[in-house]
């Protein structure tokens, strides 16, 4: 609790012919002795000095500063106290149009509805700031260590990378030797400038490194039996060969990466069925092996006949069975389909032309036809792909093939639409198809969470199986904090950007381990001290905030008494949305904060004369910064509505909707991010969730006789920042038509 | 010796390594030429393959700034001189001032009352702008700046008597010490008045594809309403010429990575304005890594857009200010001919330093792209590396954070 407030107003940033000098006395009085500091500033940027001086004198322990948006100074406000802005100026000076919708003349002062506006935004402040609290942190031990799972390119170069961070590393390799699917790629495509030349993998070097380094400990033969805890102290348990083994670490790399697509896939295309149709493995290993006889060998990209023989997406047979008692047994959905060969035909467009290539050096005579539907070598690679273009031996063509069959003991490929002005038969005495990357994450618990959530990563299927963000800013994001994905398992990629992306994911780990030992969030609000605190003596446990939480950060016992897990979390607030007894708050943000910020709205009595009082909860993340453009752009809405910024629409508790009703609010308006599976809500599910929780909400709302259509959700884009006025006008107009609350006065 | 990471470069790249260094506990400078940070994807309007608006993403990066002691920036600021090791750099950098006040002042009403104007280099030509301007809503930092070479006469008087505003004074010099160097200068598409054959750039609506950016862009010249810049009217056909420059040896030896997604995506923004506006690619090979593919197959199911593989030879003006294309379609080798209202040239990426001549000991190859540097300390990241998307950016950036802080770090 704040118990001593200063409030500045910013007389420069404010305007709209307010009565600065008023607003402050009134806030004097009505504030007394919780503001005993209230000073008008002719520009506050440069009275940081002096607020400072306040702090320390006047022993305030929260500021509130009144003038522009939060967003529009940078650094200039870092105080020692907890600091919150009044946004006087972008959501509600400049925002601002009389409720008849003519623009305001400010001249003679400001509008009535505009000085009722300011003051109670003040006076929100306010309530905020002494409801809120400094976060004492939660600090947990931040142990040293990180766990990589997967002993392949990607998984050696994080190893290594992390040792050379000064971190120590448990590596758990699956087979009985490191290595992965590079042990069957001696030469890869180019890995370093000028990008245009084949390179040895040098794999024995990456793996003595790792073996050589006393800070890294390898466990071959291993699976992760059990990931526990939380970051900064995971308990996990590998199983080995000598049993189990049990070692605490800070953070998780995965990197896992792929299996082939199974090979019943490509039998369209002649696989399993004409004995001189391989796979790219399969050649790979014969070209290691010095088992390549063939001189004419066609290299097929298009991989057309596999995708339209593939039966239709088997979900029924694949998707376990909705078990309701057995909710315990898990049951791992089995994500690899026929898409993962198109999502593979860059990584495969590289490696037929380094096959091509290592044909054709060993064999002079050698003939290597590429046949490809779309040639996707992007990027700085395309070096690679003019010389391999240019080498003598190598012929590529656009070409649709229709068949590969047997003719006559010939094996042919039926190519259509060609480059050459023709369509032909191409008699080869060798076939190489693609190979369709699977994420290990696709088929398999891997990590093997024992969390209340169960052990996988969920809604995998979104981004099919990958261990991927689905954020475009924020790749290494995945659903489970503290655990980072690398290479191949996130995305299909080169053996040069794997090792990229194991040093971006080693980057991540270590900060997340720094983040735990310090008791602060990570991505998104990372630096944030605060945390869900549970009031347990009033928790039903009803699950609801464990089944909720988009990043499963809460355990609970046998009971369903939650167990948090603060380095998990996220610090979104969808807990506390969740949570019926409203038992979750954080020291800086929680129920009775935003309730009594509702509360301390003036709501007038005659909805037609001074008219009706909207409450707009809107994402602090997007919507408000659309509507702070708005206003910066002179865009105006009603000024009925009172706009409070909230962490995610995953923490809105329905009973702020109660809280806004019977204080005689005459409609709620959400404003959140995309849902569904372009997602923009930087939690993942947070705008998804309250749509959900809307409908329970409009349903009690519709048996106590209120129409449910006062509570709205609304999907804004930051971007749409010259239409968020009107879905507010819009909104205002339809509360218009349906008249007061009926519970208004009462 | 220091453990401060000096981050040439503000765009995502930049901001990417500066902000992960930074929240891993070190102290992080990054140095921006231009008045604001973002970089190139400020430019655009959405993201592919999402079609997310990239203002979402850079929110959250000026919030993590916003909140981290350990990030100081300086924008129209630029790295001059680098001397002394790895480990131990001196590091130069000239600062233009801003003209400005040093805090956030809103100047919408007085810019607008300026009368001086001139090309606005945000809108890539599309649009003019003032001598006090802002360019985008999101800028970070909220300032304004002040170019004292587009004032007016009346203009000058009016600044001489505003408050917060000051005449620019002369470039100031200031040095930092840091142990690391990210290069994270990123790119600039390709000069289109360099390819002849596609109209130098002088063909009336004959656009380049980041011009295309600005058109759907809601605070772009047009708000966001794509149109013909010549008459302001929805074109009806349109034509995009990949390979702008790219994938040839007289222009850029490598393919630029996003230019073919970046189309698909601009497919989508004109059908979603008109679903029946007919729209050509025209295509060399079209590159969609990864599950990129599913966008691709999007657009490829909508019927009002069509693919030809073959390369363009040459844009020319037609009749009605409509733009005349001619190309070889390679699978039906034939000749085509066609009149569209609109033609977009894909243009491809050039590193930033190509043709500079930089103030640091960096080797670049041939195009531009840094191609060493570790060894000192100094480490590229993003497009001053290689061409890459913004996801592959982000990597990137974090990958060169890690040897940037293993520099400095245990020394």
């Amino acid at each position: 609790m704040a118990g001593k407030i200063g409030v500045y107003f910013d007389m420069q940033n404010i305007g709209g012919g307010l009565d600065v000098e008023a607003l402050a006395a009134q806030t004097r009085e009505k504030w007394g002795e919780l503001a005993p500091v209230v000073k008008v500033c002719p520009v506050l940027a440069r009275a940081v000095e002096e607020i400072r001086a306040d702090i320390s004198d006047k022993k305030l322990d929260g500021v509130l500063l009144c003038g522009a948006s939060s967003r529009a100074e940078c650094d200039v406000y870092r105080l020692p106290a907890q600091v919150e802005h009044v946004n006087l100026r972008e959501q509600c000076v400049l925002s601002y149009k009389n409720s008849d919708g003519s623009p305001p003349d400010f001249s003679s002062g400001a509008p009535e509805d505009l000085v009722i506006m300011a003051r109670d935004y003040v006076n929100m402040g306010v309530v905020k700031l002494q409801k809120s609290e400094s976060p004492d942190p939660a600090p947990v031990a931040g142990v040293a260590r990180i766990l990589v799972i997967g002993g392949g390119v990607s998984g050696l170069t994080a190893a290594a990378e992390s040792a050379a961070t000064g971190y120590e590393v448990v590596l758990v390799e699956k087979s009985a030797r490191l290595g992965g699917a590079a042990v069957n790629i001696p030469v890869t495509s180019p890995l370093a400038p000028d990008w245009s030349d084949k390179q040895s993998a040098n794999l024995n070097m990456k793996i003595s490194a790792v073996t050589g380094n006393p800070k890294i400990t390898v466990y071959l033969d291993a699976r992760m039996q059990t990931l526990s805890g939380q970051p900064g102290e995971f308990r996990a348990t590998i199983a080995t060969a000598h049993g189990p083994v049990s070692v605490e670490v800070g953070a998780v790399i995965l990197a896992t990466g792929w299996k082939a697509l199974d090979d019943k896939y490509l039998a369209p295309m002649g696989l399993g069925r004409l004995p001189p149709v391989v796979s790219a493995a399969q050649f790979g290993r014969m070209l290691l092996d010095g088992n390549v006889s063939a001189r004419r060998i066609g290299f097929i990209l298009d991989t057309t006949l596999a995708e339209e023989a593939a039966p239709a997406e088997a979900d029924e047979a694949a998707k376990p069975a909705e078990a309701d008692e057995a909710a315990e047994k898990f049951v791992k959905e089995n994500l690899e389909n026929v898409r993962h060969l198109a999502y593979s035909n860059a990584v495969n467009s590289v490696g037929m032309l380094r096959l091509a290539n290592s044909v054709c050096e060993r064999d002079d005579a050698a003939q290597a036809f590429i046949l490809y539907k779309h040639m996707t070598v992007p990027g700085i690679l395309e070096r690679f792909y003019k010389k391999m273009q240019d080498r003598p031996g190598i012929m590529m063509t656009k070409a649709d093939v229709t068949a590969v069959r047997d003719d006559g003991g010939r094996l042919v490929v039926e190519c259509k639409n060609t480059l050459l002005g023709m369509d032909f038969n191409l008699e080869v005495d060798l076939a190489v198809l693609p190979t369709g990357l699977v994420p290990t994450t696709a088929k398999e618990a891997v990590v093997q969470f024992d969390y209340r959530q169960g052990p996988d990563f969920p809604d995998l299927r979104l981004v099919d199986g990958f261990a991927d963000s689905n954020y475009i800013c924020f790749p290494y994001e995945t659903r489970r904090t503290g655990v980072y994905a690398a290479g191949c398992v996130r995305q299909p990629m080169t053996m040069d950007a794997c090792e990229e992306d194991a040093r971006g994911a080693v980057l991540k780990a270590a900060q997340c381990i720094e983040a735990a030992s310090r008791g602060v969030a990570v991505h998104p609000r990372s630096g944030d001290a605060s945390y869900p605190v549970f009031n347990f003596v009033r928790c039903t446990q009803c699950k609801r905030c464990t089944e909720e939480c988009p990043f499963g950060a809460l355990d609970d016992d046998e009971k369903g008494t939650p167990k948090p897990n603060p380095a998990r979390c996220r610090r979104c607030g969808t807990c506390f949305g969740a949570c019926p007894e409203r038992v979750i708050s954080f020291a800086n943000y929680n129920i009775d904060q935003i309730g009594s910020m509702i509360r301390e709205v003036v709501v007038p009595k005659d909805f037609r004369k001074d008219g009706p009082r909207i409450l707009i909860l809107a994402c602090e993340n997007d919507a408000c910064p659309a509507l702070d453009m708005a206003g910066m752009r002179g865009r105006a809405w009603s000024p009925h509505v009172r706009i409070i910024p909230v962490r995610c629409l995953g923490s809105v508790n329905a009973i702020w909707v109660s809280d806004a009703m019977s204080k005689g609010f005459d409609g709620v308006m959400l404003l959140g991010c995309k849902y569904g599976d372009d997602y923009q809500c930087h939690f993942v599910k947070g705008s998804e969730i309250c749509a959900k929780r809307k409908e329970n909400i409009a349903e009690t709302l519709n048996r106590l006789g209120v129409q449910p259509e006062r509570v709205e959700q609304f999907e804004v884009a930051i971007d749409e920042y010259d239409k968020v006025p009107a879905l507010i006008d819009g909104f205002v107009g339809r509360i218009m038509d349906m008249g007061p609350n009926p519970f208004k006065g009462m | 010796m220091s453990n401060a990471i000096l981050v040439a470069g503000g765009g995502f790249a930049g901001l990417t390594s500066a902000i992960e260094a930074a929240e891993l506990g070190h102290d992080v400078f990054i140095v921006e030429k231009s008045p604001w940070l973002g970089g190139r994807v400020a430019q655009l309007n959405k993201y592919f393959p999402k079609l997310c608006p990239p203002s979402c993403g850079l929110e959250i990066q000026f919030q993590r700034i916003r909140k981290n002691p350990r990030i100081k920036f300086f924008t129209q600021a630029e790295l001059v001189g680098l001397s002394g090791g790895k480990g131990d750099y001196t590091a130069k950098i000239r600062l233009t001032p801003r003209g400005t006040a040093p805090h956030n002042v809103d100047f919408s009403l007085l810019a607008s009352a300026l009368t001086g104007e001139t090309d606005n280099e945000f809108d890539l030509g599309l649009s003019k702008r003032k001598a006090l301007y802002k360019a985008m809503p999101f800028a970070f930092p909220a300032r304004y700046v002040l170019d004292g070479g587009t004032l007016s006469k009346s203009d000058m008087a009016r600044v001489a008597g505003a408050k917060f505003v000051a005449p620019p004074e002369e470039p100031r010099e200031i040095a930092l010490n840091v142990g690391a160097v990210i290069v994270a200068t990123g790119w600039k598409p390709y000069d289109v008045t360099r390819l002849a054959n596609l109209g130098s750039g002088s063909v009336k609506n004959c656009v380049s594809n980041m011009q295309m950016e600005r058109l759907a862009s809601p605070f772009g010249p047009t708000r966001g309403k794509i149109a013909r810049p010549s008459d302001n009217r929805a074109p009806l056909n349109v034509a995009f010429v990949q390979c702008a420059g790219s994938r040839d040896q007289n222009h850029l030896n490598y393919c630029s990575y996003i230019c073919c997604m970046a189309t698909l995506k601009q497919c989508l923004y004109l059908s979603e304005q008109n679903p029946d506006v007919g729209i050509t690619v025209y295509y060399i090979d079209l590159r969609a890594p990864g599950r990129y593919v599913n966008m691709l197959e999007k657009v490829r199911a909508r019927p009002n857009v069509s693919f030809v593989k073959g390369k363009v030879a040459d844009v020319a003006q037609a009749e009605g200010d409509r733009v005349t294309l001619t190309a070889e379609d390679a699978v039906r080798g034939e000749k085509l001919t066609l009149t569209y209202d609109l033609v977009v040239l894909a243009t491809g990426m050039q590193p930033s330093l190509a043709g500079e001549s930089p103030s640091l000991p960096l080797s670049l190859d041939e195009d531009g792209f840094v191609t060493g540097g570790e060894e000192f300390g100094i480490f590229a990241a993003g497009c001053a590396r290689m061409p890459l998307d913004v996801t592959r950016t982000a990597q990137s950036g974090t990958a060169a954070a890690l040897k940037a802080v293993q520099t400095v770090r245990g020394r």
